[in-house]
């Protein structure tokens, strides 16, 4: 069916197709429509899930950790200081290796106070053991959060798929959905190994755990996150059967001859390509590379996607206020140091706070690339994109 | 002579309220408040949350600080903790003060701290577009509520007589005149005061509750309003629906800022 949905209706379409047993949610801007219009879905009887309005995102993802350990499937959605205030509870749901799914709508952190998009929430959690996928519009929004589900209880670890606030989550596009039978269908019944609702075998869950054994509990959840790119591939390679589209680890447009690229996630990633098409009618040699899984990070796959290019740019929309650059440009770096390819990296940060960045903006970029590619050198690795007195 | 003009941040205007909401009239009662109390601008420290009401701050011309959901009244502890010759006042709503931040509430009412505490209670999560709160009475519709909320209500005032402030008031937003009474008093307090403040929402309480527009919440708010002295009088069957209005709670208490600065010296020896 082709409808016309927000990047919230969508993900909140998705929840009503996937039908989990629990949701808890707290309102926040701009991820309240998610779990509000979920909850119409609650009270006209179209899901059965058991609908858990909490008095803060603590006591809402403590709600989902709950009843995640019975073995339910659980889904909330927040953003911005609500994926803040849930930092605590995020490691238990990793910990304790519950597939708990998120939909949250990248907003800036406080201080000053921002409704508008960039990635510092999400990235503030990005080492919270948790799956991160960032979606670049309301259909792949869709797609993901039904993806997601599949993904974290395969894997049994949680998972967050995001979505650019306001951007996506606001702006209203052509979204097909897969029938109403097939998502059930596809995601099966959760299985679990250990619930702590099975009265007959009582078991403790996050028990103190000290130099004993608490290493070994945390090397199996790295080891179990080094098992989820696969499970990835393969879960969207069945949705891409089911639904006809299908869903790479990192999104490559225009690589194949590209001399110069520039790197992204979220949103950007459509801008960036309507820019690709522009300079490319001119003849000029550009692409694209737009990480869409970024936890865990898709080495292989990236350092084959990025060597393509001679010149690279690295577009961040965060900082990691470490003097470092943003998120993705370090990990870039830090997979190609090996690499004997190794293209000229350049980061531009940009977008902080909602700024917005046009097709023109990313075009300007792809012509400073051109300039490092003629010089080979990059005189200032970390600019500051669009911000006033740089 | 009084004007609003001196103590506003004039350029930050119009606001960002809905017509008919009650923050603006709180507002300016806190304004007529203040002017009474004869602070200067210097020494107040005006402190919020997030929401409607946490608007406020960037609306007046005194040191201000617009925190996190829920944490006002913690943000303010350590202010006055810091510099307790300020005036520190913190202006909050319902899901602010007592969903998110209920923790802070009460344990801020239990210390007893020299902090003056508004709180505009409009029964739901304006900000956010309606969400149930903990105010939202019993059967009332908020967004997460289609059919009416199936939990029961917070009472504001009785939490903080309960956990410990030393003055509580209730007041609405059509008793202007007497709510400019109650936050001068809270001013003047020693300790934790409390004024709770019935504020309308026309856009997300009023609407999906079918109680008309601002104007019919002002009259609602003035004929079912019933005096304290009055109220103690009658049954709950009486009281049931009603707004009990007046100052619900006066007492002498030790204050945590001057325990506190007891405590340093006995340790010390000073």
């Amino acid at each position: 069916m082709i409808v016309a949905r927000t990047g919230n209706e969508a993900m909140a379409e998705a929840m009503r197709q996937i039908n989990p047993d629990v949701v808890a949610a707290y309102p926040i801007t701009p991820a309240t429509e998610v779990v509000q219009l979920f909850s119409k879905f609650v009270h006209d009887g179209q899901v059965d899930t058991q609908f858990v309005p909490a008095e803060s995102e603590h006591s809402a993802i403590s709600a989902c950790v709950g009843a995640s350990s019975t073995g339910a499937r659980v889904m909330t959605s927040t953003a911005s200081q609500g994926i803040a205030l849930m930092h605590e509870i995020l490691f238990i749901a990793s910990g304790l290796r519950l597939p708990i799914v998120i939909c949250l709508v990248n907003r800036a952190l406080s201080s000053p106070i921002n409704i508008h998009c960039d990635h510092s929430d999400s990235l503030a959690s990005r080492d919270s053991g948790w799956i991160q996928i960032f979606t670049e519009n309301t259909q792949e929004a869709y797609d993901t959060t039904i993806i997601a589900v599949k993904v974290a209880e395969a894997a049994s670890l949680p998972a967050m798929v995001t979505t650019d606030g306001f951007i996506i989550s606001h702006g209203m596009e052509r979204v097909e959905l897969v029938d109403d039978e097939a998502v059930p269908k596809f995601l099966g019944e959760r299985k679990i190994q250990h619930s702590l609702l099975d009265v007959d075998n009582p078991k403790t869950f996050g028990a103190l755990d000290l130099q004993d054994y608490f290493f070994e509990h945390k090397r199996s959840e790295i080891d179990a996150m080094d098992h989820v790119l696969p499970i990835i591939e393969k879960v969207q390679d069945e949705y891409g059967k089911l639904s006809g589209r299908h869903y790479p680890l990192v999104d490559e447009y225009r690589m194949d001859d590209a001399e110069v690229a520039i790197l992204c996630m979220g949103s950007t990633g459509g801008t960036g390509k309507v820019a690709v098409e522009r300079l490319r009618e001119q003849g000029k040699k550009v692409g694209l590379v737009r990480c869409r899984v970024y936890r865990p990070f898709p080495k292989e796959a990236m350092v084959a996607a990025l060597a393509k290019a001679k010149v690279v740019g690295v577009l961040d929309r965060s900082d990691t206020m470490s003097t470092l650059g943003g998120h993705l440009y370090n990990d870039a770096r830090s997979i190609l140091y090996d690499s004997d390819m190794r293209p000229h990296l350049k980061n531009y940060v940009y977008g902080l706070g909602g700024r917005d960045i046009s097709i023109e903006d990313i075009e300007s970029i792809y012509k400073e690339l051109f300039a490092i590619q003629k010089t080979g050198k990059v005189d200032k690795d970390i600019v500051y994109f669009g911000v006033r007195g740089e | 002579m009084f004007r609003y003009e001196y103590y506003l941040r004039n350029k930050h205007f119009p606001h960002i309220w809905c017509t008919g909401c009650g923050c603006g009239i709180i507002l300016k009662s806190l304004l007529r408040a203040i002017d009474r109390s004869a602070l200067s601008k210097d020494e107040i420290a005006l402190i919020s949350g997030i929401g409607c009401s946490s608007r406020t701050p960037g609306y007046v011309d005194f040191n201000t600080l617009h925190t996190t959901h829920g944490r006002a009244l913690a943000f303010a502890t350590g202010l006055k903790l810091a510099k307790p010759d300020l005036k520190v006042i913190v202006v909050s709503g319902d899901g602010d003060a007592t969903a998110i931040g209920g923790n802070h509430f009460i344990h801020t009412a239990r210390r007893n701290i020299d902090i003056t505490a508004i709180i505009y209670n409009n029964h739901i999560y304006g900000m956010t577009g309606g969400q149930a709160s903990p105010t939202t009475p019993l059967g009332k519709r908020g967004s997460t509520a289609p059919y009416g909320s199936i939990e029961p209500d917070f009472d504001i005032s009785g939490l903080a007589i309960a956990a410990g402030a030393s003055f509580v008031a209730r007041s609405t937003c059509y008793h202007a005149v007497q709510l400019d009474k109650f936050i001068e008093k809270g001013l003047s307090k020693k300790g934790f005061s409390l004024i709770e403040v019935l504020s309308p929402c026309p856009t997300y309480y009023s609407r999906p509750n079918r109680l008309g527009t601002a104007v019919d919440m002002m009259r609602w708010y003035k004929e079912n309003s019933i005096p304290f002295a009055r109220a103690k009088d009658m049954s709950a069957e009486e009281r049931r629906d009603k707004v009990i209005t007046g100052i619900l709670h006066d007492i002498e208490r030790p204050e945590f800022c001057e325990e506190y600065k007891r405590l340093t010296e006995r340790v010390k020896g000073t």
